[in-house]
């Protein structure tokens, strides 16, 4: 009788290997700089106020004594890297890493505040705030790329949505401003994806473009009008919504629910997103779209109306996050206020593996480097401000390069759909 | 059944179809004046009167060829943006997309601003090609690392070389404000003057010594033959061209397409190098935060609309050094804004890289039927 | 339910895929769709399953005219199709592949996977269709896959089931059980299109037999009575010749040979498993097997596209295990890949410079650096002549060549020069048969000038009709191996699925 074999397939995970040892010498390294660095030069105490006025407890100042903290933190950093090269290591790696990043970035508070004092909740708000734009940013990526259409016109999308924001806010007031933003934001998303949809621009290009038709005639108008007519100018700015009870807790209460409306609508749209994407029928099939969009094709599922959708959907988000620029923060528009704004929200997306909630996470991480930045000129650090806000884009690169694990996009992501 | 033997001069016979014709000339035609016509709608939305309009565009005109000192002046803008875009479309041919231009000029500028105040005592022959050295050395490198990085790890260029972007600004603030590049004495990010040895030489001093064109014009012009040579006429250019259009099959032909990235983004980083090291050594004489004004990002622009040739590259760096010139006549003379210039570039690209979008709009200019494909 | 296609008529610009069509397909009966590369069969299903619109023609169900705007219009008939290349999201899981496009949903467009887990494993039960709803396509093996597609198409109530060339990428022992499946939805009712160029499987399960050929129906057959001979003559209009005239072949010495081959796919896994094989001068060395054991990887591997992690090969007693592709172009090995399209030629470069495709950087084609164009002229205008590539001008797209001389300019480039070794992957792949007729007799040329020739191919009748020694690849290692004349069907059928006897 004829005997079927059934050999199966041999596993050899040479990248898996090869990442867990490149971030166990990470690690490694790390704990050296620590010592070395935050650790050796490390005088005093470091003090963080925690309690703010209007707490409904007042919690003492964390105090750290600084070289004690950051030797023993460079110890346990050392521990993990050397984990890295046993076996079995290769489950946890990136966790470690994550674990390892966030203790470092401690040190190196410790040690900036060693013999000083600040303000950690102060920090944090100032944290959230900051991550509202990107995140969004993020979102809008996120949408877009999910059905596969590539949306490097983010910044322009912001810009756009600030711009507008600003000046029906001096005409009609806040919330008919936010309004105008919102649907600008999905004008221009209907344009991209009229441009890379229905003309088959490719999709970089029509990004590009967008980028510098919203600067240009943003720029233009400022220049041209608002420099003369103030009063389009003049927005009103929406203040923080006190949430009863909530916003008395420590820490948490100003940091969370102390915020105005776009700290608030971000949480929600991004709670939102995450639904539509991963829990509706409409995000399986625009998931489907991204990933084989032929598939999609052949089930009956128009993938240029889902693309369209999506697209237009993720453009007014980018409204909605243009607008904190002028109606959430200074009531005034400036040239090119986003100043990169979007594509810091196209590393965070990055970050966050195409997941609204994980572009939230990388934002935060973002917003917090963005904060210290302003809090180190505070301090006086011998450090050059410019290096941290170089920080996040140097680790885009080192995420995209799948140094540290593999970012995987959309399968269909930057092609366009023809069909015969 | 064998149709009758093919003649030797048959087959050499050139086939040339009427859609090349229409890609190369047609469409970007198209597309700057259909880009000319909506920037007047732009004005109009803004107040300008018609009359207004009218003047603008003349004063665009006049600044930018209408007389020795207009010309002289797009030259000299000119000169930047093309030999920037000649390196993205060296890209483009090779199936790069290095948006990273204008990161790389900018690396390209504070290393020949570096070599240009640092050595005291050079002849000009010396110093200055040292200068230029620099900055395409560092624009070079700049380029090489996203180039690596996709050759290595598959990293996608578009979004490394945004982020070099983002990180030559910061550099550039940071060196700018302290020494050695800064200016000493000074508290504002300002780089030190660059020495008179290594300055490129002004073309038309004898003529007018107002007259701002300088020698980086010849060097624009030699880089675009090097560059036609380079394509079409050496291996390496034939290697690039199939990495370009089919990599699968350039691999398989035995081109080793990681070698090849890294030479074309190398080879497209010195060129934007060079282009900030000319604005540095020719035109401003030192670097200050934003001095490569944007031309980083027009050179992709000019780039596409010489449709990754190196003639059209040159002809269209020449219409954006003429919008470049004619617009600031333009908001001297008639008030109207420059940035109106950007969002009639911006305008060219979508034109120009929306060829079914240009169809569709204007059936009668092409010679079969505008049949429009894509969404319902 | 009864469907009759009434005079559909298909354009692409010029071409005239479907002519004038008249079928008719009927509830609890198989009709076979027979016909060659491009006759227009897939053509004609798509228009059925709503992917296209027919320029001419109706589609007739039940005695309704009925015309579809779209792929949902047909599901929603109860139409379903099972292409040749899966349409399934390979990071989707069985049931999210399944539902998609009809998803079982709550309140708030909420979309309820259990229902839907449950649903599949219903239809599972019902037909026999044994799958895992939580397993991730991309990790199932390709007979599942398949599974999957027909329960999608079942999951969508449909009553006619339309099959393009389902057994492609089966073993034989699969096919035996698809067939099965293909029974059993007959005797439930159902009707069925089975789509195939294969002769033997569409006598073994049809009921009823239509050639299309050129894009028009040629004609009916039952195959109860009908032969292959027939049906082939049918499929291209002319008595055919099932085996190419050669000569005996007189090899030389050993060229070729590879010593425990090992190499990894794209997914980091073993797909070459310890190959040894050998290719001497002057002969034909077949290599059989269905898609997906390990032969492309194999090529890749003996052309210097893909770094083995094990065992050596060498080139007239030479190792060239790590050799780089160019080296090995130098040594005299020529490489005829299995997808031109993607990676034989470049499209948008004209006849001339993909001649030189793979020897441009060497004499007389360029000096050190710079291309010596006119030299590159001469050679071309001399190949597309000697090897009959029909084109207006050296200087035409290779775009613009039809499939047919677009392979017979490859085929010049690579055997036009000195070469010892042939290395052709798929060689006849989707062209007309005056094609494949005029590459087999250069492949046989080549092999009796001395040249040794290594064919990897898909197709057994081609290995049959050209080697002189078969081999059978199975799951990255030689299943067996057979001289020319000694091996039945059956036998090579056997070790392609893996069998031992």
């Amino acid at each position: 009788m004829a005997v079927i074999e059934t050999a199966g397939p041999v596993h050899i995970d040479q990248a898996r290997r090869r990442q867990t040892l490149v971030i166990g010498w990470l690690l490694i390294a790390l704990a050296v700089f620590v010592a070395v660095v935050f650790g050796a030069e490390a005088y005093g105490d470091a003090t963080f106020r925690l309690a703010l006025p209007g707490d409904m407890i007042a919690l003492p100042n964390l105090v750290v004594p600084a070289a004690p903290y950051n030797y023993v933190v460079a110890a346990l950093l050392a521990f993990f890297g050397a984990r890295q090269f046993m076996r079995g290591a290769a489950r946890r790696a990136s966790l470690f890493l994550g674990i390892g990043l966030f203790l470092a970035v401690t040190t190196f508070l410790v040690w900036a505040t060693a013999g000083k004092e600040f303000s950690l909740t102060g920090m944090l708000e100032a944290t959230v705030v900051r991550a509202v734009p990107i995140a969004l940013g993020g979102l809008v990526g996120t949408l877009s790329e999910r059905v596969a259409v590539v949306n490097i016109g983010i910044e322009g999308m912001l810009l756009s949505g600030a711009f507008t924001g600003a000046i029906v806010g001096s005409l009609a007031g806040g919330w008919i401003g936010l309004v105008a933003a919102i649907i600008v934001g999905g004008l221009m998303g209907l344009a991209l994806g009229a441009l890379v949809i229905t003309y088959r621009v490719d999709q970089i290009i029509a990004g590009v473009a967008i980028n510098l038709f919203a600067l240009g005639l943003t720029s233009y108008v400022t220049s041209q009008v608002l420099t003369v007519h103030h009063q389009l100018n003049n927005a009103p700015i929406f203040g923080a919504v006190d949430i009863p009870l909530l916003s008395r807790l420590p820490i948490v209460g100003r940091v969370l629910f102390q915020q105005n409306i776009f700290v608030y609508g971000a949480a929600i749209i991004i709670a939102a997103a995450t639904y539509y994407l991963f829990h509706t029928r409409s995000g399986l099939r625009a998931r489907a779209v991204g990933e084989h969009p032929e598939a999609a094709d052949t089930l009956g599922i128009n993938v240029y109306r889902v693309r369209y959708i999506n697209v237009t959907v993720g453009g007014m988000v980018a409204g909605f996050a243009g607008a904190w620029f002028t109606l959430g923060s200074v009531g005034r528009f400036d040239i090119n206020m986003t100043n990169g704004r979007g594509f810091i929200g196209l590393a965070a997306m990055i970050f966050g593996r195409w997941h609204p909630v994980g572009a939230l996470m990388a934002a935060l991480v973002f917003g917090f480097a963005d904060s210290l930045q302003q809090k180190l000129a505070i301090l006086q650090t011998p450090i050059p401000s410019e290096f941290l806000a170089m920080a996040p884009y140097i680790a885009t690169i080192v995420l995209v390069a799948g140094l540290i694990g593999r970012a995987r996009p959309p399968a269909a992501d930057g092609k366009p759909y023809i069909k015969d | 059944m064998r149709q009758e033997t093919l003649s030797e001069e048959a087959l050499t016979r050139a086939a040339v179809s009427r859609f090349d014709f229409e890609q190369l000339a047609i469409v970007p035609v198209l597309a700057v004046v259909v880009a000319m016509i909506l920037g007047g709608g732009v004005m109009l939305a803004t107040g300008v009167t018609v009359p207004m309009i009218g003047q603008a565009y003349l004063a665009l005109f006049d600044g930018s060829f209408g007389s020795l000192a207009a010309v002289s002046e797009t030259l000299t803008a000119a000169a930047p943006v093309t030999l920037a875009a000649l390196g993205i479309a060296l890209g483009f041919r090779a199936g790069l997309f290095n948006i990273g231009a204008e990161g790389q000029m900018i690396v390209g500028g504070l290393a020949a601003v570096t070599a240009g105040f640092s050595f005291h005592g050079l002849p000009l022959v010396v110093h200055l090609p040292l200068a230029l050295l620099a900055g395409m050395l560092a624009g070079a490198i700049w380029a090489a690392v996203p180039g690596w990085l996709k050759a290595a790890t598959g990293a996608h260029e578009v979004i490394t070389t945004i982020m070099l972007n983002l990180i030559a600004v910061q550099l550039t603030s940071f060196l700018l404000r302290n020494p050695p590049l800064q200016k000493p004495g000074r508290h504002d990010p300002i780089s030190a003057s660059v020495l008179p040895s290594a300055q490129l030489p002004k073309l038309l001093t004898w003529i007018d010594p107002g007259l701002r064109l300088n020698a980086g014009i010849i060097i624009t012009v030699l880089m675009v033959i090097l560059v036609y040579w380079l394509l079409f006429r050496t291996t390496l250019g034939f290697e690039f061209r199939a990495s370009g259009l089919n990599p699968p099959a350039a691999r398989y032909a035995g081109m080793r397409s990681g070698l090849i990235i890294v030479v074309v983004m190398a080879i497209a980083g010195a060129l934007a190098g060079l282009a900030g090291a000319n604005q540095v050594l020719g035109v401003l004489g030192r670097a200050s935060p934003g001095f490569t004004g944007g031309a980083g990002f027009n050179a992709i622009a000019v780039a596409l609309l010489g449709r990754s040739h190196p003639v059209g590259v040159l002809l269209a760096g020449i219409l954006f050094g003429a919008l470049d010139a004619g617009g600031r006549q333009m908001q001297v003379m008639a008030g109207v804004r420059i940035d109106l210039i950007a969002i009639i570039q911006s305008l060219i690209i979508v034109f120009v890289a929306a060829p079914l979008l240009m169809r569709a709009a204007f059936p009668w200019a092409f010679g079969f039927n505008a049949r429009r494909q894509g969404g319902r | 339910m009864d469907i009759e296609l009434r005079g559909i008529t298909k354009r692409f610009g010029s071409l005239v895929a479907n002519d004038a069509i008249n079928l008719k397909i009927r509830a609890g009966e198989v009709l076979g769709l027979l016909g060659e590369n491009g006759a227009g069969k897939t053509t004609l299903m798509n228009t059925l399953s709503g992917l296209y619109r027919p320029d001419e023609g109706t589609i007739v169900i039940d005695g309704k005219e009925t015309r579809f705007e779209g792929a949902g219009d047909a599901i929603r008939a109860g139409i379903g199709m099972v292409h040749q290349q899966f349409m399934l999201v390979p990071v989707f899981t069985v049931a999210e592949n399944v539902v998609l496009g009809v998803e079982p949903t709550g309140r708030f467009d909420h979309l309820d996977l259990a229902k839907a887990r449950q649903q599949v494993k219903a239809i599972s039960a019902e037909h026999g269709l044994d799958v895992d709803p939580d397993a991730v396509i991309e990790e199932v093996p390709v007979g599942i896959q398949q599974r999957v597609e027909i329960i999608k198409v079942l999951f969508r109530s449909a009553d006619v089931l339309i099959f393009d060339e389902p057994t492609s990428v089966l073993a034989p022992q699969e096919v035996t059980e698809f067939f099965g499946i293909v029974r059993s939805l007959r005797d439930a009712g159902k009707a069925l299109v089975f789509i195939t160029h294969k002769l033997h499987e569409v006598l073994e399960v049809a009921d009823r037999i239509n050639v299309l050929r050129a894009g028009k129906v040629v004609g009916e057959r039952d195959p109860k009575s009908a032969t292959e001979a027939e049906l082939a003559e049918m499929m291209v209009g002319r008595a055919v010749r099932f085996q190419v005239e050669k000569v005996p072949a007189h090899p030389g010495r050993p060229l070729l040979e590879t010593s425990n081959l090992a190499a990894l796919d794209e997914r980091e896994e073993i797909a070459v498993d310890g190959v040894d094989l050998a290719v001497r001068e002057g002969e034909v060395v077949g290599v059989a097997g269905v898609q997906g054991n390990g032969q492309t990887e194999l090529v890749e591997a003996l052309t210097g596209l893909r770094p083995p992690v094990r065992g050596t090969v060498s080139l007239l007693g030479q190792d060239i295990t790590r050799a780089s592709a160019r080296e090995r172009h130098r040594l005299g090995i020529a490489h005829i890949p299995e997808d031109r399209q993607r990676a034989g030629m470049i499209g948008e470069f004209d006849i001339a410079e993909n001649m030189v495709l793979d020897s441009y950087y060497d004499e007389p084609y360029s000096h050190g650096m710079i291309m010596d164009w006119a030299a590159v002229h001469n050679v071309c205008v001399k190949n597309v002549i000697d090897f009959d590539v029909r084109t207006p001008s050296i200087y035409s797209l290779a775009d613009h060549l039809s499939g047919g001389n677009q392979q017979k300019l490859i085929v010049a480039r690579e055997l036009s020069r000195d070469v010892k070794l042939v290395i052709a992957a798929q060689p006849t792949r989707g062209l007309d048969v005056g094609s494949i007729e005029y590459i087999h007799k250069r492949i046989i040329a080549a092999r009796d000038a001395g040249v040794g020739v290594l064919i990897v191919s898909t197709e057994l009748d081609e290995i049959l009709a050209l080697s002189d020694r078969i081999l059978v690849m199975f799951r990255g290692r030689i299943a067996g191996a057979f001289a020319a004349g000694e091996a039945s069907l059956s036998e090579i059928g056997l070790a392609m699925a893996g069998a031992t006897a």
